[in-house]
């Protein structure tokens, strides 16, 4: 856990990947859940900032 | 001196088109040959795409091509994100989903399974099981009508075999409850066999001595099932499941020859749902915005699934 937060702070590709890897899954949950209507409405931003900062940090060194 | 395809190329260039590209540099001339393919993919792919997200902010409509055009900024993604209707089309997409995925992987990692093991035929049944992803979903969708059908029905037939039900007592694509699973049926049947081919690539790439190595070992089959064939064919499996999720995530095709959305939008995916509005409702704006939501999400599960794609090619 602690070398995944260190991986962030020095901006390591392989822990922020994971990062945006999660929010973009989370975002597609949100989407497509039937339970709450709020979860569907921010679904779009959350996917939206999960996709951009995928294509940022895919440049980040490994 | 002997004859290469360089040379042969070199002599037969007309000396007016040898003349001008004398003086270029490598570099000029491989952007020369880039040139079209790059012009063309801008005209196509990124030139309409940077005008829908234009338009993804008025409310633009096709057929009315003459009227004024009002930037509306954000509404129509508000209208979209807060519309309970495409929410329901959200959930019969994620109904579609969960289960055509889960089905397909279930079934296509065993029969992977099963074919993986050497027996007597083991190619001609390979070849018996692919043939459904071979075939046009328009046809596929066509025959699994007639299948469906409560009078003369194969599956009707099949089904009241089983249950003792009269054969016309239920209707596949009629029914609201029973209309989103005769398309994941039809989907599972069509797909299956590109997961157990994704797996079959998995089980192959692990090498014997592993296995020899477990069984000095004294595992057991199970153990040796669970702590090697699973993790090793797991990145395959995860692939297949990403691949199948953005494919099945724009399904139109077939679920558009064997249910049309209906009955009601019990079966009416985004796909069907955005080309509704962009086709017959004539909301281009909205529709754009629609058309953008979508994009984004698939290319969000697009980056994962080639982040998974390079896990699988550094084994």
């Amino acid at each position: 856990m602690s070398q995944f937060i260190q991986g962030l702070l020095r901006l390591k590709r392989g822990p922020w990947e994971m990062v945006a890897t999660l929010l973009i899954a989370l975002g597609v949950f949100m989407l497509m859940q039937p339970f709450v209507m709020w979860g569907f409405t921010y679904s779009f931003i959350t996917t939206l900032i999960g996709t951009v900062m995928f294509i940022i940090v895919s440049h980040f060194r490994e | 001196m002997t004859e290469t395809p360089l040379t042969h190329a070199a002599r037969a260039t007309p000396p007016s088109v040898a003349r001008k590209i004398k003086g270029l540099s490598d570099r000029a001339i491989a952007w020369i040959f880039v040139g079209p393919t790059i012009f063309l993919l801008l005209a196509i792919n990124i030139f309409p795409l940077i005008w829908t997200i234009n338009l993804s902010f008025t409310n633009f409509r096709a057929n009315r091509p003459g009227r004024e055009v009002d930037y509306v900024g954000l509404r129509n993604y508000e209208r979209i994100l807060n519309d309970s209707d495409i929410w329901l089309n959200m959930q019969a997409t994620a109904h579609f989903l969960f289960w055509t995925i889960l089905l397909q992987v279930l079934i296509g990692f065993t029969l992977a399974y099963l074919i993986n093991k050497k027996f007597k035929g083991n190619d001609l049944w390979t070849t018996i099981i692919v043939l459904p992803m071979m075939l046009s979903p328009a046809v596929v969708g066509n025959f699994w009508k007639f299948l469906y059908q409560p009078q003369i029905g194969l599956f009707n037939y099949i089904v009241a075999f089983f249950t003792g039900k009269d054969p016309s007592s239920f209707e596949m694509l009629g029914s609201v409850q029973l209309a989103p699973w005769s398309i994941v049926i039809v989907d599972t049947w069509m797909w299956t066999p590109f997961v157990m081919l994704i797996c079959l690539a998995g089980l192959r790439s692990i090498p014997d001595y592993i296995y020899e190595a477990a069984e000095i070992d004294r595992a057991s089959k199970l153990r040796q099932f669970f702590t090697i064939t699973i993790p090793m064919v797991l990145p395959f499996l995860m692939l297949a499941v990403l691949f199948r999720g953005i494919e099945n995530f724009k399904m139109f095709d077939l679920v558009v020859q064997l249910t049309g959305g209906g009955p009601g939008s019990t079966t009416e995916l985004t796909s069907i749902n955005l080309k509704r509005e962009a086709f017959e409702k004539w909301r281009t704006g909205y529709a754009s915005a629609y058309a953008i939501i979508l994009f984004v999400t698939v290319f969000g599960l697009a980056s994962i699934y080639v982040k998974a794609l390079n896990k699988v090619k550094e084994r």
